[in-house]
């Protein structure tokens, strides 16, 4: 039915959004990928000199480096397990039947919705400062010490904001996967003899596999990215104890003006999330064809 | 007595599930309540901040102070400003996609998604020099661009998503019958697109509003949306509880609301139509 007319019109309606996303993949990373062989501080404007695999090799035997690398998985993971866990038992308890699904809906879900800076600052001050947090506050009333849970375990305490900002993310789309189980399917094997727990096994466990998988990578694509909570809560420390790959970038240009070091940074952060991404392709991309 | 398993079950899920909602919403509850303080009282332990007086000075004051209406506008501005281009870019590619597939049309698709997961933080340096040398830092138009581009490509995909579930049966039906383009387009597609675009347009408003990483690298003050705005409030000097909240609820209230009518299409947005 297309004619090689409607194939020209559909290029050209095409071609806007193709050409405008390569300019921004490639200008800017080209632009990183340039800086990041080059002697090049902000402080020193029209001092850059060719500096080789010198960067990456700075950036790669820095500590920091390695402790913003194991961060960022501990950070990963560690809201990985949480979100996903509670996700789906979350799930599995507001597919029940119970008086006022509709409003603890909104409230589960409601987290996702706050920006970051907001959630981050509201846990900072309200919850955990430890004078006048609400945990503080609740340690002093059972005769605890009050506990500093940014200087103490500030990596923890982010971990714990993020999986509350993602905790709603997992639990809707495991919710969604849920009801779109096929009751007949279960009907038939309940009339078979299947137990509630062989039909969990072999019935529901299969079916959240692939929303399972799904909640993992894109919440993986956005965690390896999280900033704003640790701007705003610790600035990556005390020392690097919560900085992350991202926060490391952003330190090593923005605010050491050392272009070629956090370009390097910069690379090495886009080669590992890509890592990531060849997994979350396939699984879509199979997607795609079903 | 089955019945009567099943209605104390009932209560046993409904007591737990409110119990959990409860707990999950409560920091949300708790700087709403705290908004509605003075500065003082909002400071003291939760049961006298929650029997002190109610007032709306934080309210008022957070406006004098900062000028929050201008950060408030600049976060419509700049989200609703880049959700909209992005659709008018994305709609004729989605289009062109869903009803004229060619050859190439999964790779396209394909590679447009590989572009979000691009980090930011790979491109944050030439970003940040050129905006600085086109004086684009701290600008609405600046923000407004950039948060267009890293967009689009799940404008793209939800609206390909919603394209393609319109039956092409649909428009052979309407030829046969002898419209001609124009008012195919007027009288059978606009019609069965409109909830598609209008589902995109809700969930890209709130991820735009939300975005929390350019939005606090390119601008200070003059475009600054909410996101940078409460960001100051990081600051040690900055323990202002009370105007925190009220600055914070304010932030938080538009996106909530339009937030719990989009629950549906944020899943298929989010993972791309994956899961439905």
């Amino acid at each position: 039915m297309a004619t090689q007319h409607s194939r020209t019109a559909a290029r050209l309606m095409i071609s806007p959004a193709v050409i405008l996303l390569l300019l921004w993949m490639i200008v800017p990373l080209s632009m990183t990928l340039y800086f990041s062989f080059l002697r090049y501080n902000l402080l020193m404007p029209g001092m850059e000199t060719w500096a080789g695999f010198d960067n990456y090799y700075y950036f790669l035997t820095d500590p920091a480096f390695f402790s913003a690398l194991s961060n960022t998985i501990i950070l990963v993971v560690g809201v990985l397990l949480i979100t996903v866990i509670g996700g789906v038992a979350l799930a599995l308890l507001l597919d029940q039947p119970f008086w006022g699904q509709g409003v603890v809906r909104v409230l589960v879900i409601a987290p996702f919705f706050v920006m970051p800076t907001v959630s981050a600052l509201v846990w900072k001050n309200m919850f955990m400062n430890p004078v006048n947090g609400m945990f503080a506050h609740i340690a002093k009333a059972l005769g605890l010490q009050p506990f500093d849970f940014l200087s103490h375990a500030p990596l923890a305490s982010i971990i714990l904001i993020v999986a509350w900002q993602w905790l709603p993310f997992a639990t809707l789309i495991l919710l969604t996967a849920l009801q779109s189980l096929d009751r007949e399917q279960q009907e038939a094997a309940e009339m078979d003899g299947a137990s509630v727990f062989a039909r969990f096994i072999y019935l529901t466990v299969p079916h959240l596999t692939r929303a399972v998988t799904v909640v993992v990578l894109i919440q993986t694509i956005f965690l390896l990215g999280v900033f704003a909570e640790i701007l705003v809560t610790t600035n990556g420390g005390p020392g690097t104890a919560s900085t992350n790959i991202t926060y490391l970038v952003y330190a090593q240009s923005l605010l050491n003006y050392d272009v070629g070091g956090g370009s390097a940074g910069g690379i090495v952060a886009v080669i590992l999330a890509n890592i990531v991404a060849i997994f979350l392709m396939r699984m879509i991309g199979k997607n795609l064809d079903a | 007595m089955a019945r009567k398993a099943s209605t104390q079950r009932k209560v046993l899920v409904t007591a737990i599930a409110w119990t959990i909602a409860f707990l999950i919403f409560f920091p949300i509850l708790w700087t709403i309540l705290m908004s509605f303080k003075s500065e003082g009282d909002a400071i003291k332990a939760p049961f006298d901040m929650l029997m002190s007086p109610w007032s709306f000075e934080s309210y008022a004051e957070v406006q004098t102070r900062s000028n929050y209406s201008r950060h408030f506008m600049n976060s419509v501005v700049i989200s609703l400003g880049s959700t909209l281009l992005a659709l008018v870019i994305a709609i004729p590619a989605a289009w062109a996609m869903a009803f004229v597939p060619g050859r190439r049309t999964k790779d396209i698709l394909m590679w447009m998604l590989s572009t979000k997961m691009m980090p930011a933080v790979g491109v944050l340096i030439p970003m940040y020099l050129i905006f600085r040398d086109f004086g684009l830092l701290d600008t609405r138009t600046g923000l407004v661009v950039v948060l267009t581009l890293i967009n689009l490509p799940i404008v793209v995909w939800m609206l390909y998503t919603y394209f393609k579930e319109i039956p092409g049966e649909i428009l052979e039906a309407a030829r046969m019958d002898g419209a001609n383009l124009r008012s195919e387009i007027i009288y059978v597609l606009t019609p069965m697109a409109v909830p598609g675009i209008a589902s995109t347009l809700l969930l890209n408003v709130i991820l735009a509003w939300n975005e929390a990483f350019w939005t606090l690298q390119l601008t200070t003050s003059a475009a600054a949306p909410l996101t940078q705005f409460i960001a100051s409030y990081s600051s040690p000097e900055g323990l202002f509880y009370a105007k925190l909240s009220a600055a914070s609820t304010m932030a938080i209230a538009p996106i909530l609301i339009l937030g719990w009518f989009s629950q549906k299409q944020l899943v298929r947005g989010l993972t791309f139509g994956a899961v439905k």
